[in-house]
């Protein structure tokens, strides 16, 4: 017998018991109408971001002096802005940079703090203190507070909002990874490793790490909308990407506060977009934790 | 009967003083209300002083928080722009060959401390703009450049001799930035008025709160017997163009010195009705478009001119006049002041004509020319503030974009956008002009050699703009100055275009009524507290 075990696990399973993958997503739906509506949301933002060029009316720096402040119409479907550019089109085009920032970052903040997270958890003793202290001091700052004095120190700009975005979030992550790996530090499986020699990187990332990915995916979806909003917090203060570069935080700041009264559309459309960008990735992420977590699914 | 006849007179005598009131104005109006003593006026700066010192600094976020604690030689009559009259000094005689100017100092003039001023302390602080000692700043010095000395022979005169007559010294003395410290101060640390504050003016320094308020208080020993009326006076730092309506609007500032865009002014006026006025003036300031003339491509004239070409002035300033307090074309003179450069001369130099199809044509024929490829990128460098500058720089983007150049807008804080300009680490900047008196020597200094003015970030020398500009400086017939002024001009902004305005500013202050004696004149550098009264 030189079967694999999972190719025998596959014999053994009987294949019409298995949930069929169509059934498995009505029951998902059934169960999380919202997540199911806010996924739907973040696949059609996802395809507006990557066909902007080809979707968008017009081009979203482009000014147009005869038709500054147009309120909605079938021309400018969400009206123009000061400069007469068409909202609609730099909201298509703002996805891009909110999707950017947002993926870039969390990512990058998640992996950066699980990674800190096992480490920490497996090596212990002093390491463990002293990066637990680090990560306190840097987690008593509220998430503005430490964005923005990164921002301060970094200088605005696109790649530095992703870093200084990334790096608030990494002790975060790293706390909620920690207490999972402590979990699987004294697992079998990772004595075993130990016993036959395995070094203690190799432990963390093959043996540690892929046993923490439930807590790392849900949160790495709350910081998805967290980082939207954070980008669009940072660029409304004038911290984040410049002008005319669209970006929905951007587009909320300067003529669309001053010129509230006169052209409301300017403000109520990028608000509306980081709204139901957050809110779709809050509560697809609360279906996640459901679903990855067994404690909540007992 | 009698009844109707005290009815016929009573109306006879209701006409009789309507028609006296209507020939009279209205009533209000007929006797203007005395100024009233007491007190504060708040009022709003929108940026935070660099320093505390007139001497180097060009900015308004000094003048309007710090000026009311000093006095100058000569000023600018605040309700009668541009009449010189005196404050320090009390007099002055000017001799036959216009190279003399001796200036009697009035007596009893006390500074803050107690100490008495005199005509050394006078010397000490003109010393000190126009020549500076090693190490110490002085912003306008270049504007001095005909002063061969100053000499104080007795403590109530002061002699400044002059190399060659100029028309308009005693308006160029008149600089609101020439404030007037106390010689032994100077001599002890020529910086020390860089953070501190100490001079003879109608306030007394109270207390300066970084990121909230500067405080003055009624300096009580003032020389003008009666002045100031106010009792003290608090400048609100509020950057924000919303909140600083927002402030005006619901009486936590009177004014805001500088101006307001278009639409603030409309929202102020609506919310506050009668309580409101509004007054508008042409001003002395501008946005500077200036290419770095070190940097490839922007060395050669091909590409600056390009750049200059692409710009739809006439279509930007009716579009960005109503959004902004941007507006009027014109050239290196103020449009509408009395060195103005017509219309007609205007439309003549490189990106001033009506006429946008054909010079963006011209623009995309000189970048090829010049090698400059379809989608060239480069950096638009500008400053964080958002009135006007961010959205010259969102226009500007535009316009280069539509002869094919791809900018990108760098906005950074004040500090370090200085730093990058002064350093020529940019490729196109925008900077700003602003200044206190229509006259060619005050507007083309701007203009003249990096090497001359340390002011100008283009990084350029040309000696033959330089000479233009000291003919021009020493050029007592009218006629002929103007006709120098406009060759500078044409060589500045077209010929060699070297750099160019975008649009000057429109001054716009709405206040409270009951803001007094207080007149808006072409520069916000002129603001003087010392007249200034509120009426409840």
């Amino acid at each position: 017998m030189t079967g694999r075990p999972d190719a025998l696990a596959t014999r053994v399973w009987p294949t019409a018991a298995r949930p069929r993958t169509g059934g498995r997503f009505m029951r998902f739906a059934r169960r999380y109408p919202l997540a199911v509506a806010g996924g739907g949301f973040l696949v059609l933002l996802v395809l507006a971001a990557v066909l902007a060029p080809w979707i968008a009316p017009s081009d979203p720096l482009a000014n147009d002096y005869l038709s500054m402040f147009s309120p909605p119409s079938s021309r400018h479907w969400l009206g123009t802005d000061s400069f007469g550019r068409d909202i609609l089109s730099r909201l298509i085009f703002g996805a891009r940079t909110a999707l950017l920032v947002g993926l870039s970052a969390s990512v990058a903040g998640a992996t950066v703090g699980a990674l800190v997270g096992v480490a920490s958890a497996y090596f212990g003793g002093t390491v463990d203190l002293v990066i637990q202290r680090i990560t306190d001091i840097l987690v008593s700052f509220p998430l503005i507070v430490l964005a923005m004095a990164m921002v301060a120190i970094l200088g605005s700009g696109t790649a530095n909002l992703v870093v200084a975005i990334a790096l608030s979030f990494a002790p975060r992550a790293e706390l909620v990874v920690r207490s999972s790996a402590l979990q699987v530090r004294h697992t079998t499986y990772v004595e075993a490793a130990r016993a036959i020699g395995a070094g203690p990187w190799r432990i963390i990332l093959r043996h540690m790490l892929p046993n923490v990915l439930a807590p790392y995916l849900v949160m790495l979806t709350a910081f998805l909308g967290q980082a939207i909003l954070l980008e669009a917090s940072l660029s409304f203060l004038g911290l984040g990407v410049a002008e005319p570069t669209p970006a929905w935080g951007l587009m909320l700041s300067g003529a669309a506060v001053d010129f509230v009264q006169k052209a409301p559309w300017m403000a109520v459309f990028p608000g509306l977009a980081i709204t139901l960008t957050v809110l779709s990735f809050n509560v697809l992420g609360d279906a996640l934790r459901d679903v990855l977590d067994p404690r909540l699914r007992v | 009967m009698h009844v109707r006849r005290r009815l016929q007179q009573l109306g006879a005598a209701a006409l009789l003083v309507a028609v006296l009131v209507a020939a009279s104005g209205t009533v209000g109006s007929s006797a203007p209300a005395p100024p009233r003593r007491g007190g504060s006026l708040s009022f709003i700066v929108s940026a935070e002083p660099p320093s505390f010192d007139g001497h180097r600094e060009t900015t308004f976020a000094v003048i309007h928080p710090i000026r009311p604690h000093y006095n100058l030689l000569v000023k600018f009559d605040p309700l009668n722009y541009p009449k010189v009259v005196p404050d320090l000094a009390e007099s002055w005689t000017v001799s036959q060959d216009g190279l003399t100017y001796t200036f009697r100092i009035r007596s009893g003039v006390r500074f803050h401390d107690g100490s008495l001023l005199t005509s050394r302390d006078i010397k000490a602080s003109l010393d000190k703009i126009i020549f500076p000692p090693q190490g110490v700043a002085s912003a306008r010095q270049a504007m001095y450049e005909m002063v061969e000395s100053i000499s104080a022979p007795s403590p109530n005169t002061v002699v400044i001799r002059l190399k060659w007559p100029s028309a308009t010294f005693l308006e160029k003395l008149a600089s609101p930035f020439n404030w007037i410290y106390k010689a032994d101060i100077l001599e002890r640390d020529p910086r020390w008025y860089e953070r501190n504050v100490m001079g003879t003016g109608p306030f007394r320094f109270k207390e300066y709160v970084r990121g909230s308020h500067w405080e003055g208080v009624r300096f009580e020993n003032y020389w003008k017997p009666g002045r100031p009326y106010l009792d003290g006076y608090r400048a609100l730092f509020i950057s924000s163009p919303a909140a600083q309506a927002a402030a005006l609007k619901f009486g936590q500032a009177l004014v805001e010195f500088r101006g307001f865009a278009p639409a603030q002014r409309d929202e102020v006026v609506q919310f506050l009705g009668d309580r409101a006025t509004v007054q508008e003036s042409g001003w002395l300031c501008n946005i500077l478009v200036v290419p770095n003339n070190q940097r490839k491509p922007f060395d050669d004239f091909r590409v600056r001119r390009a750049l200059t070409l692409a710009i739809d002035r006439w279509g930007g300033s009716r579009a960005l006049s109503q959004i902004t307090f941007m507006g009027p074309v014109g050239g290196v003179m103020r449009p509408g002041g009395p060195f103005a450069t017509p219309e007609a001369e205007l439309t003549k130099l490189a990106g001033f004509g009506r006429d946008i199809n054909a010079a963006r044509q011209e623009a995309r024929r000189l970048l090829r020319e010049a090698g400059v490829p379809e989608g060239f990128e480069f950096t638009v460098k500008n400053r964080n503030i958002p009135m006007p500058y961010i959205p010259a720089g969102i226009f500007l983007v535009d316009q280069w974009r539509q002869v094919g150049l791809n900018p990108r807008h760098v906005i950074q804080e004040t500090g370090p956008y200085l730093a990058d300009l002064r350093a020529g680490n940019y490729d196109v900047g925008i900077d700003f002009t602003c200044d206190f008196f229509d006259d060619p020597d005050v507007q083309l200094v701007k203009f003249v050699s990096s090497d001359r003015n340390p002011l100008n970030y283009a990084r350029y020398t040309d000696r033959l703009l330089d000479g233009l500009f000291r003919q021009q400086s020493r050029e007592r017939d009218l006629q002929r100055r103007l006709q120098i002024v406009r060759q500078f001009e044409r060589r500045v902004l077209s010929d060699r275009a070297y750099q160019y305005h975008l649009l000057w500013w429109q001054r716009i202050v709405p206040h409270w009524k009951k803001l007094q004696g207080y007149r808006v004149g072409p520069s916000h550098y002129l603001e003087d507290l010392e007249e200034v009264w509120l009426s409840e």
